[in-house]
């Protein structure tokens, strides 16, 4: 690109900005980093990072497959995400062993479909502009239609999950009790894997499908470490995965690198960061925290004594 | 209420219970009827019963009250409903029949353990009053309705599960979503209805001691803290019943008899009645009005000090059981195969 990159973000967007894709790409960042912000969060709290990976990566075979079949990619995403959530809900049973059952079979779904996505690879050659868009993201060409379909799903998902976010909260945190309580938690939990699919097929288009973690993982994480409040922290979240995105696209709009390693470095960064601030918060808080240590077991003596 | 269901009830308190625990019993129906009309609110059905429970709430009750009150007065209340009840109930799971014949009536202010050697149907005894598990014969009734239909009458805190240090979320948020957390949408921000909440969520949380770290992450909690909490999440919405299984596994044992004192405080305080189900009978001993011990495809009840004894124990565990009395008057029981 021919434009220095300079502190003043203002004519940066000015210059960004006077070219359509960019502004599309800037838009397609914000759905993006929005819908799998707020799914990676209960992903998180869910444990599901391994269904997150594994419909990541089934995004390539779907990008893949759409390009051969001469299809829009949108397609190809949406359409294999979804049916790989699909798949490993049915698989998924419940019980005690149910977390290492579905994390098996989930395996076995993610091996298979990247095997057919370097198939789909093979068979197009050559023609296909190489597979590293497919796997590292990319934000040169995204269309308005594009955009319009990744603004209309979105809104979709984030529809269901503020209808179905409370009951989905409390079967994420203790599935039991509110299972007692008539949620049903294993509808909840299909549901919330078609979501994931959703988000996981939105971010790849921007991330890459190997680097989807950046927006589904890293800002959720890094937020449950800054606080324990769900509302605060589903709202950093959101911030943290739209300042990740923008910042990897203004990045990528200068340097010459890939937009999924951008956006993934400045997520990253914030969850070091993050870290970081709660170690001297714990450093700086040694004398009280020492004091509220030696508290707890006398309050609870003296409990005791009282009941 | 059935006029059958009161004959057995009264002629259960004449056959198999000494004077006093029914008395204690009556004081206990009285407390719930003054603190909690919600957990009395089937007993307005017959008007006599509960004009009786009403006029005796309002004499001061006292704890030394139990033995003055007299011998009428407590048959009379003792009719009042049965919160819990089995009647002849056999359970089955997987074509295996792990109980039947088994008889239960848990009243008001009752704290009831259901005790026994491992498998043989202690959970499964909850699950057919939640009514997850369908009485395979028999009938089980829970605030007089069918298992299941009680809503929110009914606490549940289920096998013990602990939260790791991943679990960034408070104790707070656990107990509020104990109150709504089976809501569709999104909570609204202010308003009077979320203030209510907080304020009840605060009083519930105060209850069971733990307002000094319900507001920190609720994996950074002990065990004892962890179970403090769930307890409160369990209680939120004043049930009528609380149904607890093992709240005492792998706590320390100063713990263990901390949580079975708050748990018997509530139970008797707020006119709550809980059913433990509990491997180890001694940390709760004392605080019990009644055991129901589970052997042998089917179950013995009673007063502790009845059928807390050696013969009995040791028929029942097929083991040699001890049970002794301390100097203050304390069962303990003694070579009780553990879990």
């Amino acid at each position: 690109m021919p434009v220095q990159f300079s502190w003043n973000l203002l004519t940066d967007f000015q210059e960004m900005w006077s070219y359509p894709f960019m502004v599309n790409a800037f838009r397609a960042g914000a759905v993006v980093a929005l819908v799998a912000g707020a799914i990676g969060w209960f992903m998180v709290l869910r444990r599901q990072s391994f269904a997150g990976h594994t419909l990541g990566v089934v995004a390539f075979p779907g990008a893949s497959f759409a390009t051969l079949a001469g299809i829009s990619t949108g397609f190809g995403y949406f359409g294999f995400c979804l049916a790989a959530a699909l798949v490993i809900a049915l698989l998924r049973r419940e019980g005690r062993d149910a977390d290492a059952e579905e994390s098996a079979a989930t395996g076995v779904v993610q091996a298979f479909l990247l095997a057919c996505g370097f198939l789909f690879i093979a068979l197009y050659k050559g023609l296909l502009s190489g597979p590293e868009s497919i796997l590292f993201g990319s934000f040169l060409g995204i269309t308005t239609g594009q955009v319009l379909l990744l603004a209309l799903v979105g809104l979709a998902v984030l529809a269901v999950l503020v209808v179905i976010g409370r009951p989905l909260l409390f079967a994420s945190v203790d599935p039991q009790v509110a299972a007692a309580r008539g949620v049903p938690v294993r509808l909840l939990s299909t549901l919330f894997l078609l979501l994931l699919g959703a988000a996981t097929a939105e971010a790849a288009q921007i991330t890459g499908s190997l680097l989807v973690f950046a927006l589904l993982v890293l800002p959720a994480a890094t937020a449950q470490v800054l606080t324990a409040r769900p509302a605060l922290s589903l709202l950093l979240t959101l911030l943290l995965g739209f300042g990740a995105t923008w910042a990897g696209l203004i990045a990528a709009w200068y340097w010459p690198y890939p937009l999924g390693f951008f956006v993934t470095s400045f997520a990253f960064a914030g969850y070091l960061l993050a870290h970081a601030a709660r170690l001297v918060a714990r450093r700086r808080g040694t004398g009280a925290g020492a004091g509220a240590m030696t508290a707890v077991p006398r309050t609870d003596a003296a409990r005791r004594v009282a009941v | 209420m059935t006029v059958r269901d009161m004959t057995a009830a009264r002629q259960q308190i004449r056959d198999g219970e000494p004077e006093q625990t029914a008395a204690r019993r009556q004081l206990t129906s009285q407390r719930a009827g003054t603190q909690l009309p919600r957990a009395d609110r089937r007993t307005t059905q017959d008007g006599t019963v509960h004009t009786v429970a009403i006029e005796q709430a309002a004499v001061p009750v006292q704890a030394t009250a139990a033995a003055t009150i007299p011998a009428a007065v407590a048959t009379t209340a003792a009719a009042a409903d049965p919160v819990l009840e089995l009647r002849g109930a056999a359970v089955r799971v997987g074509g295996r029949t792990l109980w039947s014949g088994v008889d239960l009536d848990v009243r008001a202010g009752e704290f009831v353990a259901v005790l026994g050697p491992n498998g043989v149907g202690k959970s499964t005894l909850l699950k057919v009053l939640l009514g997850v598990l369908p009485a395979a014969e028999g009938e089980a009734r829970v605030l007089g309705l069918r298992p299941g239909q009680g809503g929110d009458r009914v606490g549940y805190l289920p096998q013990r599960r602990s939260f790791g240090p991943g679990m960034r979320i408070r104790g707070v948020d656990l107990v509020r979503l104990g109150l709504d957390g089976d809501r569709w949408g999104l909570p609204l921000p202010g308003g009077r209805r979320r203030r209510e909440q907080a304020e009840r969520i605060a009083e519930v949380v105060e209850l069971v001691g733990a307002t000094a770290y319900a507001h920190r992450p609720i994996g950074e909690c002990s065990g004892g803290e962890q179970q403090r909490l769930l307890i409160a999440q369990a209680l939120v919405r004043r049930p009528a019943v609380l149904l607890l299984d093992e709240p005492l596994d792998s706590l320390d044992l100063p713990n263990q008899s901390a949580v079975a004192a708050l748990i018997g405080r509530i139970c008797h305080q707020e006119g709550v009645a809980v059913v433990m189900v509990a491997h180890d009978v001694n940390p709760i001993l004392h605080h019990l009005d009644r055991v129901v011990y589970i052997a042998g495809g089917g179950a013995v009840a009673g007063a502790p000090g009845e059928v807390v004894t050696s013969e009995n124990l040791t028929r029942l565990y097929g083991t040699p059981v001890e049970v002794l009395r301390t100097a203050d008057g304390r069962l303990v029981v003694v070579g009780q195969p553990e879990a």
